[in-house]
């Protein structure tokens, strides 16, 4: 596979895809596939953690597995789970048998339903494995991923180790709400990502806004960059700055307070915030 | 390279960056991967290797400049025959003007020159390198340069064009700032040495920042890294909720989704169990001795008012108020904090902390708000201003309540000094501990879930 060959192959063909890296980037998601190791990708909303691993799987021409973690994941929803009913029909069937005959068949693995950790580590092709916004789960929760990112296997107590036949680039993402516990960071890569610098922003803008020419793109990535500096509840993300570029040029209008200020709320979402980035705006000369 | 690297990670940890033996192996094996002849992919993978945490981040750019980038870099120091007349007045519009351009070469050779004239490196100094920064800054001006970009950026004249112009010349002299800071590092490690330096340039981390007396700029950081440590400790006392979401099997329950399945039991129910809220009353002291200290402690507070439902808080200075229904759903915090201090009714006098008639209002006003599940959390120095302690009515709230945890932003060895009482207190909290650090204070989080003799 070359797509891994080299920091700016992995450059390359995430470029190709549409994801524009920056050097560190590319020399992480590099060495994760070199150590094979899992990268920890951890920021604010919306600087394109999730947006990476759907990149490299893209790029890698990998499928994706999605693990989307909550408060409450529990290994039946993250690992496998034994098909309960099939079970209870083929005990049925088998009325009669011997208890050890029994026994053997009902756990093997035509009963077990595989949820994303287990798929990743079964598929025969390998996978790229997402394991969204882990930081919603509760530390306990964590635990149950540290076999699986440490050597790839997950054992099941009736069947045994099952060991992954390729090596699947795994990719958590975490917005920062609470500390991960040091175990789980001890085995990943970190990557902390912010919102791209202006330079970076600029690039994305004119990659996914082709219609954009240079000048206006500078002044969106530097306007959004001045919006950001501004204490609020939720900045705009990179996804948002995109939105505002098609609607202004969808409207037709340049990039001045008022129009900045008429076309807010595509780049904010609450109210609040509106508000108090107006009041910013309309201030007049130096701060 | 590797015994430099062993270096690093000893270098990290006297820092305080937690760097576990394990990691400098996975450092050590991605250096084999990595292109050394540039700086950027070695700092990549030292960076994902060792550093997991983003408030680490600064700290390690600073250690890794002085180990691998600055280090015996061999710069010509300058070139032969500058103009040695040239003074800061002549170096200050070249410098703009290489800004204005972004021209990243110039404004390297120009800074080199600065520091080289007004650094005052001359051998046998001992100043650390921001002492040799802050004095080439303080002849370049960087407020004047600031002006001279602004100006001569050509405006267009509406609001949006100067606050962009403000924005890029502010961030052109950040990038000033820090040349300078970096050149006068690099300057200092040809000359000492990198192990010397590193200890040299050394600054406490954010967790290890005195939460009572940080500067501006300290508070800024702080806060950035308090917001997930609230979480947790809001997730910590809600623990119990969840523990065990099975309750007891339903008989009925199981037999009637037996009949979908022919009256085979192929699903057991459960009875959803009592949710026991957890109910937590906090009591922060925010008189004056307690100002930046109490900035946080209601930053907590205000986390936890958003994420837990049976969260009651209170302030108090020579009475006690409630503030609970003043932390907006809006999760603005400085609006908060502006309402509390506007509208918390907690002076009665001269404006000293009073623990006494303060916890002998709460007793009078509050004390339904203490229930035998209630957790209590009072936040203070204790010092009570030679006035009376009332710690009778201390004790009936402690009675009542399932625990009471007294956080302390003093030193332990002041405590009882001078009118400090903590001691007097202390007897009737389950637990009392000195948080003055955010390390501190995630120590304290992380005992909060153990369960209470």
């Amino acid at each position: 596979m070359d797509t891994f060959d080299s920091p700016d192959a992995v450059a390359g063909a995430l470029r190709s895809v549409g994801y524009l890296p920056d050097p560190t980037i590319a020399q992480v998601v590099f060495l994760a596939h070199r150590l094979e190791k899992p990268i920890l990708a951890e920021g604010p909303a919306g600087v394109g953690k999730t947006a990476l691993a759907l990149a490299i799987a893209e790029a890698a021409g990998r499928r994706l597995v999605r693990l989307q973690c909550y408060e409450g994941l529990d290994e039946s929803k993250a690992l496998y789970e034994w098909n309960y009913h099939k079970q209870l029909l083929r005990l049925q069937r088998d009325e009669g048998k011997e208890w050890d005959d029994l026994q053997e068949g009902i756990f093997s693995e035509s009963f077990l339903l595989s949820r994303p950790l287990l798929e990743a580590i079964r598929s025969e092709d390998p996978v790229v494995l997402l394991i969204d916004e882990v930081d919603r789960v509760e530390v306990e929760t964590e635990a149950l991923l540290l076999e699986m990112l440490d050597t790839f296997q997950v054992t099941i107590p009736e069947l045994g180790t099952i060991t992954s036949a390729t090596k699947p680039v795994v990719v958590l993402t975490s917005n920062n709400t609470r500390e991960l516990s040091e175990a789980l960071k001890r085995r990943c890569l970190y990557l902390h990502l912010d919102y791209p610098t202006i330079e970076r922003e600029r690039e994305i803008l004119r990659s996914r806004v082709p219609d954009l020419d240079e000048a206006m793109a500078l002044r969106i990535a530097e306007t959004v960059a001045s919006i950001r500096m501004i204490e609020m509840r939720k900045r705009p993300s990179v996804s948002e700055s995109l939105d505002w570029a098609r609607a202004l040029l969808a409207l037709g209008l340049d990039v001045d307070s008022e129009a900045t200020i008429e076309t807010l709320n595509v780049l904010l979402k609450h109210r609040a915030d509106i508000e108090r980035v107006a009041e910013q705006l309309r201030v007049v000369g130096d701060r | 390279m590797i015994d430099r690297l062993a270096a690093f990670a000893e270098e990290l940890r006297a820092i305080g960056i937690p760097v576990s033996m394990v990691e400098v192996i996975d450092a050590a094996e991605a250096m084999d991967h990595v292109d050394l002849s540039t700086s950027d992919g070695l700092r990549a993978a030292l960076g994902a290797t060792m550093v997991k945490s983003g408030r680490h981040r600064d700290a390690f750019d600073r250690a890794f400049d002085v180990f691998f980038e600055l280090g015996g870099a061999g710069q010509p120091l300058l070139r032969e025959g500058f103009d040695a007349a040239r003074d800061a007045d002549g170096l200050v519009p070249s410098i703009a003007d290489a800004l204005n351009r972004d021209d990243r070469d110039r404004l390297l050779e120009l800074i080199r020159e600065a520091v080289q004239r007004f650094g005052q490196l001359e051998a046998g100094r001992s100043g650390g390198s921001s002492y040799h920064a802050y004095r080439v800054l303080r002849r370049l001006d960087p407020d004047a340069i600031r002006d001279l970009l602004i100006r001569s950026a050509g405006q267009r004249g509406g609001t949006l064009d100067d606050r962009l112009a403000a924005d890029r010349a502010d961030r052109r002299i950040r990038t000033l700032r820090e040349e300078v800071h970096r050149e006068a590092l690099r300057r200092l490690v040809e000359e000492r040495g990198v192990a010397s330096v590193a200890r040299s340039v050394r600054g406490p981390l954010v967790e290890d920042l005195d939460l009572q007396h940080a500067t501006v700029g300290e508070i800024k950081a702080i806060e950035q890294a308090i917001a997930p440590l609230a979480r947790k400790l809001a997730t910590r006392l809600s623990q119990r909720r969840r523990h065990g979401h099975r309750g007891r099997l339903d008989v009925r329950g199981t037999i009637r989704r037996s009949l979908a399945h022919g009256g085979v039991l192929v699903e057991p129910r459960f009875r959803k169990p009592r949710v026991a809220k957890p109910q937590i009353v906090l009591l922060c002291d925010t008189s004056g001795s307690m100002a930046t200290f109490s900035r946080f402690t209601l930053q907590i507070t205000h986390t936890i008012v958003s994420e837990l439902s049976g969260v009651r808080s209170f302030v108090f200075v020579e009475g006690v108020d409630e503030v609970t229904g003043l932390f907006g759903s809006d999760q603005d915090f400085d609006a908060s904090l502006r309402r509390i201090a506007t509208a918390a009714d907690v002076y009665r006098g001269d404006g000293h902390s009073d623990y006494g008639a303060s916890f002998a209002e709460f007793t009078d006003r509050y004390l339904d708000s203490v229930a035998p599940r209630t957790t209590v959390i009072v936040t203070g120095d204790a010092r009570t201003n030679f006035r009376t302690p009332a710690v009778d009515r201390f004790q009936i709230i402690a009675d009542r309540a399932r625990a009471v945890f007294w956080l302390n932003p003093e030193p332990e060895r002041f405590w009882d000094t001078g009118d400090s009482v903590m001691g007097a207190y202390a007897s009737r909290c389950d637990r009392v501990e000195e948080v003055r650090s955010l390390r501190q204070l995630e120590g304290f989080i992380e005992r909060a879930a153990l369960p209470i003799e």
